[in-house]
């Protein structure tokens, strides 16, 4: 790690999260680990067949089984719709995918609710499926939804701007091709589909306090969320979303509103609390995949790396359902925009729906998979022209004076940091100038062993998305509370924040408490998506800890004779600067029957934007067509570390949580003769064991990014996203020969290779 | 890590139908009525969680693939979700909360490497490695980088957390427990 921040008392240094005792004693408590008193267990019975009528359903025997308190089909629940737009109902009389949800059991206990799904007699209509995302959007193609023609979802979200982002359209493509000196084509997909499988599965429990209040218990990486896209859903009645630790999450449990609107239901329907809690099997079958892509594209290019014009089809899959997916669209084409300078720009998406389990939200948010599948065709490009990748990312990649459309449709003008130099310090820790032989070339040859080295690139501008406030309360005793609805997933951004406001404030660490994740007692939070947290919920937290302080100053300057502005604060006491022999403590000020309270507010800024650049090294056998990921380095420029230990773990992050694996073993296996996922267990769903572990190292500069009084951002959500990329790049190389669909399983290697 | 395949077939130990079933977790012996307290089918995971309430002991796949529902068993690393509850007869368990000293309360040194370390993020694995930790520790206090990885291979970690484990880990080896 290379380090140049700012020395603080609190920032920058490792500390303890505030949640460590808890985690390592085995006291977090995760969802399944809560028990309301009267609590029910909710079951769901799900769909053998990809797509299918029901044509009958009867009950009878269900609810009357032992322990039986509701048993809810397409029949009898609520009227709520889900999706974007609205087309996914609680349950409904068509299934679209294997493990789509057909009737819901509540019991006094899970193998009550479970026996009692068997008892459930469904009579089904089997209708036509489609699997493979450009013969769904053809005409006749078996359809999923009425409300969605021709299968492709209509485009933009109002939720995010009237002019959300849909497409790459600048310039004159035309004209980009005439200028430019080699014009290359080619398709690439990016179909895994991985499963992105937190260690917890993801769990819901809901009651109600009366038909316009529900309060909802939930595993999330973003209480505030299922607030802020539940109400909606349910019909704008009051949600209370208390959230737990989360075991996991990796964007998959962001808005948990599939197990919501079940558990609400079910609660409902019984008038007590009831948990939703999916096993593994139900996690791999009916949660959140990553989306597929497939992207046909021409690429003019300049020989001095120049990108004169990029013009193609972005085809996107999103199941059986879209969650936001029109959202990661346009993130993804955003993002696209930060990594290739370009003028000439005609990108058109195509977000279709397939019969099998729904893609949802997911670390990478539309950008990873939208650079997985264009920067293999940009590799071509590059090579025509005869290109080192890394002067290619370099010269391309956003800066200052720079633009781009983002997820709004509008223009933002870039005015954070140039990214070269942390690009050009991880090529230097990488040893990429000696390791880089050039297009088709292998870094060395030992035996049957071909070691290659990839690069990519990718960052977001989101990480200015968005909402957050905060409070800040002080007590007369020099303890704080901060109200701020922030949720933990592993990112450690709870006690992110809490450093924050003890460096404002001068305190020891130990004096800043922060709130549960409630939406009752906390104001306005988005989420913690996009890297947002360091700066969005930094920015609030910041605001609101300063605020306070004024008011203390306000109060204490009288009763030290001098003016707000001359005072300090260290450790609970007041000082007049340079005077700390005289300090008062706080309740001298405050008196003891008062709490100061300052608030903060941040408001969406998509101007500045994060960059990650990953470096891979593989070796591939040519004789098994086996590729290993030999060693690891991941560069950015975060600005300032907030915290040295948790900053290194988020980006390790990037081999799992379906990131840089996705290009080597990685997969939802799919069987598109029965739409039945194969390898739904942790067996054969294949992940990288402590065994396996490749070198790994970070290269972090912190060059002051213009975000806030500490001038950080995050960098979290992107990391895994560019590797993929890097990692095919590092296979063709090693073997030669190009490939161009993920993951490069020993098949697909041997096959390029003309071995089978 | 040994699984209830590795005991010597599920009659050993294997309570009767009337017959009690006594387990020592974290010292403490709780005796359980089966048909009563337990069912026959209730895997050791279940009871400890559901019936004991020592819910440290995490739940994921349930199947034996992913290291989370790691407890000691007469000091071995068991995959308590693989093992019936029946079959556990007079064992001595210990669960992520009885890691910790009982008369002192103060934390077992892997914890506080762990928190020195912060080899955790999402924390949901981390019971079941601090005791496949401490099972390795206590045959060999001073384990190999490869010796640590090879005894945490069956632990699933999807947050990253891999690198800083072996780090606090190290960080103890040698230091004799």
């Amino acid at each position: 790690m290379i380090s140049m921040g700012e020395e603080y008392r609190h920032i920058g240094k490792s500390t303890p999260r505030k949640d460590a005792r808890a985690i390592v004693t085995g006291s977090a408590r995760y969802i399944d680990d809560v028990k309301l008193p009267g609590m029910l267990y909710g079951k769901v019975l799900r769909s053998p067949y990809p797509h299918a009528r029901i044509k009958n359903i009867d009950t009878a025997k269900a609810e009357a089984y032992p322990g039986v308190k509701a048993v809810l089909t397409y029949k009898n629940v609520p009227g709520w719709m889900g999706g974007v737009p609205y087309h996914r109902p609680v349950l409904d009389s068509t299934v679209r995918f294997v493990g789509d949800a057909v009737a819901l059991v509540a019991a006094e206990t899970g193998e009550s609710a479970e026996e009692a799904l068997e008892l459930i007699e469904v009579e089904y209509e089997q209708l036509p499926a489609v699997y493979d995302m450009e013969e769904a959007a053809r005409p006749g193609a078996p359809q999923l939804h009425e409300r969605i023609p021709n299968n492709i979802f209509p485009r933009g979200f109002r939720a995010i701007g009237e002019k959300a982002l849909q497409e790459i359209v600048m310039g004159d493509v035309d004209k980009g091709f005439k200028e430019a000196d080699f014009v290359t084509e080619g398709t690439c997909s990016y179909e895994n589909i991985p499963n992105p499988l937190p260690p917890e599965p993801p769990g819901v429990i809901a009651t109600w306090e009366d038909p316009e209040h529900l309060t909802i218990y939930t595993a999330s990486q973003s209480a505030a969320m299922n607030r802020n896209f539940g109400q909606p859903l349910l019909g704008l009645i009051d949600i209370r979303v208390i959230g737990t630790q989360c075991g996991g999450s990796y964007g998959t449990k962001n808005a948990n509103m599939i197990p919501m609107v079940h558990a609400a239901a079910l609660a409902k329907a019984v008038g007590m609390p009831v948990k939703v809690y999916f096993s593994k099997e139900e996690h791999f079958n009916a949660y959140s995949l990553r989306l597929g892509s497939r992207i046909h594209a021409r690429v003019g290019i300049k020989k001095d790396g120049t990108v004169t014009a990029l013009a193609g089809e972005w085809f996107v899959d999103t199941g059986a359902a879209s969650e936001m997916a029109q959202v990661q669209v346009a993130v993804g084409c955003g993002e696209a925009q930060l990594a290739l300078r370009c003028s000439n720009w005609n990108l058109q998406p195509q977000l279709v729906c397939t019969n099998r389990s729904p893609s949802g939200v997911v670390r990478g948010f539309g950008g990873q998979e939208l650079k997985s599948s264009l920067l293999p065709l940009m590799a071509i490009a590059m090579e025509e022209a005869g290109l080192d990748p890394l002067e290619f990312f370099k010269k391309n990649y956003v800066k200052p004076g720079d633009g781009y459309y983002w997820r709004d449709g509008l223009w933002w003008d870039y005015r954070g940091i140039d990214f070269s130099r942390a690009m050009q310090k991880g090529a230097e820790v990488f040893g990429w100038k000696d390791k880089w032989k050039g297009w088709g070339k292998p870094t060395a040859v030992k035996g049957n062993k071909r070691i290659g080295v990839g690069v990519g690139v990718h960052g977001n501008a989101d990480i200015g998305e968005d909402e957050s406030e905060a409070y800040v309360k002080l007590n007369p005793d020099g303890r704080v509370v901060l109200h701020a609805c922030v949720s933990e997933s592993g990112m450690g951004e709870r006690s992110a924040v809490c450093k924050m406001v003890a460096e404002v404030l001068n305190l020891p660490l130990d004096r800043v408490e922060i709130t549960a994740p409630d939406t009752m007692v906390n104001p306005f939070e988005f989420g913690l998506v996009g890297s947002r947290g360091t700066y969005t919920v930094g920015s609030a937290v910041i605001e609101a800890a300063e605020d306070a302080k004024r008011k203390l100053f306000d109060l204490a300057a009288p009763v030290l004779g001098a003016k707000p502005e001359d005072l300090e604060t260290k450790d609970g006491k007041i000082y007049v600067r340079g005077k700390e022999e005289g300090a008062i403590p706080w309740r001298k000020a405050m008196g003891i029957s008062r709490t100061l309270t300052g608030q903060g507010r941040f408001e969406t800024d998509f101007s500045l934007c994060n960059c990650m650049m990953i470096f891979a090294e593989v070796e591939v056998d040519i004789e098994t067509g086996k590729a290993e990921l030999l060693r690891v380095v991941a560069a950015t420029d975060c600005g300032q570390i907030i915290d040295p230990l948790v900053l290194e773990g988020q980006l390790h992050g990037s081999l799992g949580s379906a990131g840089i694996d996705t290009a080597l073993f990685e997969e939802t296996v799919l069987d598109r003769d029965t739409g039945h996922i194969m390898n739904c267990n942790m067996i054969d769903y294949k992940w990288r064991t402590f065994i396996d572990l490749p070198q790994f190292q970070n290269v972090i500069l912190e060059t002051p990014i213009p975000s806030h009084r500490f001038k950080a951002i995050g960098v979290g959500e992107v990391a895994p996203a560019p590797g993929p990329s890097a990692v095919l790049m590092a296979i063709s190389n090693a073997i030669g020969k190009r490939i161009m669909d993920y993951p490069a399983t020993p098949d697909k290697i041997l096959k390029a290779l003309d071995r089978i | 890590m040994k699984t209830n395949r590795d005991e010597g077939g599920a009659s050993q130990g294997a309570a009767t139908a009337e017959k009690n079933i006594s387990l020592t977790v974290n010292g403490k012996r709780h005796q359980l009525m089966v048909g009563k307290d337990i069912n026959p089918d209730h895997t050791l995971a279940y009871t400890l969680r559901e019936t004991l309430g020592y819910t440290g002991t995490k739940i994921a796949c349930d199947h034996g693939s992913c290291g989370a529902c790691t407890v000691l068993m007469d000091g071995e690393a068991v995959l308590s979700c693989t093992m019936l509850t029946m079959e556990c007869n007079g064992k001595n368990i210990t669960t992520i909360e009885g890691l910790e000293n009982r008369e002192t309360g103060k934390l077992h040194p892997l914890q506080q490497a762990f928190i020195d370390y912060t080899a955790f993020q999402c924390g949901f694995c981390t019971p079941g490695i601090l005791l496949s930790a401490k099972a390795l520790l206590d045959k060999n206090p001073s384990p190999t980088e490869e010796e640590i990885k090879q005894e945490l291979a069956g632990h699933y970690c999807r947050c990253g957390s891999h690198y800083l484990v072996i780090k606090a880990i190290l960080s103890l080896a040698g230091k004799g427990r």
